[in-house]
């Protein structure tokens, strides 16, 4: 198992924060929006360096989204800003018509996804946006790991065109991919080559699947770890060439089983190369309020749960 | 400039594409688009500054129009082909498979005139309002232009995008209500009375122009060019036009009944004859 080591915690958040920076003073047209949510979003920086590319909409989330496809009629590249639970969900007609159906290069930037928003509770934690997103026609869905991979990502689909979601979260988790690493969009990255199980790992998962690793190569178990930071459009080249390798499958995201990543790679896999597969995700079921790390054990979203699918797959394998 | 007397052929041409699109295929929305004739062809025909033949989605140093109602797609398709966006024989393709003339209007298939779908109400004036920042971000002084129904009224983006509009000063944009006073289930009054929309959008912080008589084409090119005078002083503008629904085929006129339903051959051929061109030019 390859070692993998991180100096610090970061949220992915801040990683958002600091490509939006970036992109203020390297690309004129991108712009911000944000439902009052500054803050949180880490879009003060951004707001204070380019105040006339900076909008505040207050909280009118439908308005938001079309003011940004608007803004792409006449150039811009508009990024808009607040949890996932009001990006999406509350707001998928406006991104169905205004945006996904219209093909305008809007850049939805989703934070505090999942359960590890905390302590604010069910209606707050969306475990539904992937799906959501995913289903549109044309969306580029995109969920990376760490605040490295968060920045590098949200500074690569400002030369991406067409519409892009873009989830990350709340909580501070190791930060590990190297700063310089470039963002593929649909590229998997390859973090540890195995022969025995392939574990596709998304967003806050990554690291969880590392440690699983760990265990399971302690364990004797060799297992190929893969995060898979675009959910759409999934690579399946490299979901068929490990699981042709591994012959058996665990998934793992902060995220329904319905409609999330698991559900992505089950489907390519029935069609095209059946193969023993189990999901580390949340099964049919609101959040509630916790801590992050509580609800994550709660729900069945540790490293121990990886390593119970893996031995539970590896049985099933022929 | 065009004459008024011009101006009143095109709308009677206009009408005539209307009724004769949603014949065709038994299915469109004639009530609305014929009451927005005069409207449409005092934009594209006398005030807007457009380019028909070289369309390009960004628009720049043009004036852009938005149709947030899109279920009008008759009317709109009608003059983005008589102005010359596209070929008038396209109108034939309305609401047939592989059309680029959709049900409702989308970018989707490439059609030149159309900058955003438009069809699921309420979304319109917020995306007006992006293209309208977006105008000012390029220094570019051209006009951004809405169209809404006022059943369109009761859905509440239009009020979140409202409030945007003043408190931020977006002043290069003109906004139109089609007071026609019916929606689906009957008239706005017994579905959902909306009170008084001038007091509503001033107190949104609009200027609000009331448009007594929208089926007048030349009371419409006067209202639309005084508004533009209104625009740059630091508020968004709002003409409330009143218009029949209908108007123009007298068995359709003010009722909702015609919101959603295309005439029978007879009916077609009545529609017809009451908006006689000695030298029409139906594609």
């Amino acid at each position: 198992m390859k070692k993998y080591t991180y100096t610090e915690k970061k949220d992915t958040r801040s990683g958002f924060g600091a490509g939006l920076s970036e992109l203020g003073k390297s690309n004129p047209n991108v712009v911000a929006l944000c439902a009052d949510l500054t803050g949180s979003l880490k879009m003060d920086a951004f707001a204070k360096e380019h105040p006339e590319r900076f909008f505040q909409v207050g909280i009118a989330e439908a308005n938001m989204i079309g003011i940004a496809a608007g803004l792409t009629i006449g150039g811009k590249i508009p990024f808009t800003g607040t949890f996932a639970n009001f990006s999406t969900g509350r707001v998928y007609d406006q991104i169905r018509q205004s945006v996904a159906y219209s093909g305008k290069n809007v850049k939805i930037c989703a934070s505090h996804a999942g359960l590890t928003l905390g302590e604010d509770g069910a209606t707050h934690q969306i475990l539904e946006d992937l799906g959501l997103m995913k289903m549109l026609p044309g969306m580029t869905v995109i969920n990376p790991c760490d605040f490295n991979q968060t920045k590098a990502a949200t500074i690569a689909i400002a030369e991406h065109e067409g519409p892009v979601y873009l989830r990350f979260g709340r909580p501070t988790v190791p930060n590990f991919t190297p700063a310089d690493q470039k963002f593929e969009i649909g590229k998997a990255v390859m973090l540890n080559e195995g022969t025995d199980v392939t574990i596709f790992a998304t967003g806050h998962l990554v690291w969880k699947a590392i440690e699983a690793g760990e265990q399971l190569a302690a364990a004797g178990i060799s297992a190929e770890i893969i995060n898979i930071h675009t959910i759409k459009p999934l690579d399946n080249a490299a979901v068929l060439a490990s699981a042709k390798k591994t012959r058996c499958v665990v998934t793992a995201e902060e995220h329904q089983m319905n409609g999330g990543l698991g559900d992505s790679i089950a489907q390519l896999l029935s069609r095209e190369l059946p193969t023993p597969l189990e999901m580390v995700a949340v099964n049919d079921s609101f959040g509630e309020s916790g801590t992050p790390d509580q609800l994550m054990t709660k729900y069945g979203l540790d490293a121990v749960n990886i390593v119970e699918a893996v031995k539970k797959v590896l049985k099933r394998k022929g | 400039m065009a004459s008024t007397a011009e101006l009143e052929k095109i709308v009677s041409q206009v009408r005539r594409d209307i009724v004769r699109m949603v014949h065709a295929v038994n299915s469109g929305h004639p009530g609305g688009s014929l009451g927005c004739a005069e409207y449409f062809t005092a934009l594209y025909f006398e005030v807007m500054k457009h380019n028909p033949s070289k369309f390009s989605m960004d628009g720049i140093n043009e004036d852009l129009f938005f149709l947030s109602n899109g279920h009008i797609s008759p009317v709109f398709y009608s003059v983005l082909a008589r102005s010359g966006y596209f070929p008038v024989k396209e109108l034939a393709t309305f609401r047939k498979l592989d059309s680029r003339l959709q049900g409702h209007p989308t970018t989707h298939e490439g059609l030149p005139g159309v900058r955003v779908a438009s069809g699921s109400l309420g979304q319109g004036l917020s995306v007006a309002i992006g293209a309208a920042l977006a105008k000012k971000l390029n220094k570019d002084n051209s006009i951004v232009y809405t169209l809404h129904g006022d059943g369109e009224l009761q859905e509440g983006q239009i009020w979140e995008a409202a409030m945007y509009a003043s408190a931020k000063k977006v002043d290069n944009i003109i906004s139109t209500v089609d007071m026609n006073g019916q929606q689906i289930d009957g008239s706005t009054d017994q579905v959902l009375p909306m009170g008084s929309l001038r007091a509503k959008f001033e107190a949104f912080g609009w200027d609000v122009i009331d448009l007594e008589k929208g089926n007048t084409v030349g009371e419409v090119v006067s209202t639309l060019k005084k508004a533009k005078d209104h625009t740059g002083k630091g508020k968004p503008v709002m003409i409330l036009m009143k218009t029949e629904m209908g108007h123009g085929v007298d068995f359709m006129m003010g009722s909702h009944k015609w919101h959603g339903v295309a005439p029978n051959d007879e009916q077609l051929a009545q529609a017809l004859t009451q908006n006689h061109l000695d030298d029409e030019a139906d594609y």
